[in-house]
């Protein structure tokens, strides 16, 4: 494997805003993120995750900023098939009529031909995919039919077959169960030596402070950003959630 | 089989066929509900049926237009349907009134639109036959009009098939992958302004909305795989199709009305009986027994 050039960065969002009809979701939010990091993103519900995510995957236009990937526009990362985006359990239709294999090749569509007719490559990466995640016996269950965490873990699997080195996760710990958990986990451990990029928002704090390299913490702007350790603080954490001190969300042993 | 049965059978089926226009309405229907049907799973799952009532509500004063300036009835109904959808997103972005609401009012002010001018152009304008289809009737160059537009419909939706299944399914992934998801939302609105336009022959504008959403409804509840929900909506289409034209003959009732009547019984026919989604899950009853 190549080593990873730390010199550059992955992910380069550079003052930007959003705004939704006049209304403003995010501004001035920076963030840079090089190879094999991994960052949390916190914040409140409302608080411009999402909308964070929409913007490094251009689903939203940006109305302000620069979002610069491996150096290059977020078009071209687009075509290159860098950014894999992995959705929030409610943000799916689970009732869609597909299946787990059908879900994961979605992974491979940006790279195949107009019809989307899968080649020996793109069946070989949808299988590996589906085994890294552990859902071999599930090829051809309807994602109706599987549990929070199975249909988290199929959805992994799409962004693992994409083959992107960017990976953005909303939410991805909630709603799954401990095996689930753990896999995502030992994953992240992977991807990380791969030298991938990671994103992930998360409610839990306690996640933050076992996977993450750095933090990101947000309120429609940037409130604090820097490596956990340092910036994990209870002031900052306190001033995200607007006020609310950090007895009430992490117990009082903290 | 008793010879007598056997006979009254034959003849009820091939008696009609004898008949040019009868031949003629099963085709187009056949072709109109296949269009229709193939596009009705894709409009179920991205949960627009709303909006096809709306563009097919909406292409009437096109029809009525086209008709007194003696073009091709498909071009003006084809104009509006597409300017009915622009002026809805348009209204929705610049008001804080809801979509449903916005989509109900400007499909509401077209049809009347429509109303209204044909109660003022006196031509030989058929209102009744434009409200309710006339696929007994339907001429010879409504035939090929027909024609060419269902196979544009039918290829642009097969080429695109893929990529639109995602597109209803995942849009923010779709981006995410380099895939034009505007181009596809609009492709979908176009297929849909298009089979609009050719089902508002057969079953009228007042119902042509029912051939956009039954087939694929009824598809939904029958099967958990896309593509077999696809060629299950289309097939469900025309036998529907099928159905109501023999019904309409045989007992002389409203074309139109007797192929979405048929298109309704076979969904409640799955609705109730559909093995896994179905009222009484067939399915469970059978493995209880095993």
């Amino acid at each position: 494997m190549d080593k990873p050039n730390y010199q550059n960065y992955r992910i380069e969002a550079e003052n930007i805003c959003v705004d939704y009809n006049g209304k403003v979701a995010l501004y001035d939010a920076n963030l840079r993120l090089k190879p094999g990091q991994i960052c949390g993103l916190v914040g409140m519900n409302g608080a411009g995750k999402t909308t964070f995510f929409n913007a490094l995957t251009g689903f939203v236009n940006i109305s302000k900023g620069k979002i610069r990937i491996n150096g290059e526009s977020l078009r071209s990362a687009q075509k290159d098939q860098t950014i894999a985006y992995v959705p929030q359990s409610e943000g799916i239709d689970s009732q869609f009529p597909v299946n787990v294999w059908d879900v994961v090749m979605m992974g491979r569509y940006g790279s195949m031909n107009v019809l989307r007719c899968p080649r020996e490559s793109d069946v070989q990466a949808v299988k590996d995919a589906i085994e890294r995640v552990d859902l071999t016996n599930f090829l051809s269950t309807p994602i109706g039919n599987l549990s929070g965490g199975q249909r988290k873990r199929t959805f992994l699997a799409r962004a693992i077959a994409q083959r992107a080195s960017i990976l953005l996760l909303d939410e991805p710990f909630t709603g799954v169960d401990i095996r689930t958990e753990k896999l995502i986990s030992e994953l992240f451990i992977q991807f990380k030596n791969e030298g991938k990029t990671i994103l992930l928002s998360t409610h839990d704090m306690i996640h933050v402070r076992e996977f993450c390299d750095l933090v990101l913490l947000i309120n429609k702007t940037v409130v604090a950003y820097g490596e956990t350790s340092e910036v994990f603080t209870p002031e900052n954490i306190t001033s995200t959630f607007g006020g609310i001190s950090p007895d009430v969300l992490f117990g009082p042993e903290s | 089989m008793e010879p007598c049965l056997f006979l009254s059978i034959n003849t009820f089926i091939t008696d009609p066929l004898t008949h040019d226009f009868m031949r003629k309405a099963l085709f187009m229907s056949s072709l109109v509900a296949a269009v229709c049907g193939f596009l009705s799973s894709y409009l179920t799952l991205k949960g627009w049926a709303l909006m096809g009532d709306a563009v097919s509500h909406s292409v009437m004063p096109g029809v009525v237009v086209a008709y007194a300036l003696g073009l091709p009835f498909s071009l003006g109904a084809f104009i509006f349907g597409v300017g009915s959808v622009a002026l809805i997103g348009f209204v929705k972005q610049k008001s804080r009134v809801k979509e449903d609401t916005v989509i109900g009012l400007v499909f509401t002010g077209f049809f009347a639109l429509g109303i209204v001018l044909v109660s003022k152009i006196k031509s030989n304008i058929d209102l009744h036959s434009i409200l309710f289809g006339s696929p007994l009737g339907i001429s010879l160059s409504d035939v090929k009009q027909t024609v060419l537009i269902s196979l544009l419909v039918v290829i642009l939706l097969s080429v695109f098939r893929k990529d639109l299944m995602l597109y209803c399914f995942d849009p923010r992934h779709a981006k995410t992958v380099g895939i034009n998801v505007l181009f596809l939302h609009y492709l979908l609105l176009t297929c849909l302004s298009l089979a609009a336009v050719v089902g508002l022959q057969t079953v009228g504008i007042i119902l042509v909305v029912a051939m956009l959403i039954t087939p694929g409804a009824t598809a939904y509840l029958l099967t958990d795989q896309f593509d077999n929900m696809t060629i299950i909506s289309i097939l469900s289409a025309i036998i529907s199709s099928v159905i109501g034209i023999y019904c309409s003959f045989w007992f002389d009732l409203e074309t139109g009305g007797s192929i979405v009547l048929a298109q309704t019984f076979i969904f409640l026919f799955a609705f109730l009986f559909a093995p896994r989604y179905g009222i009484f899950k067939i399915k469970k009853f059978f493995s209880n027994y095993k």
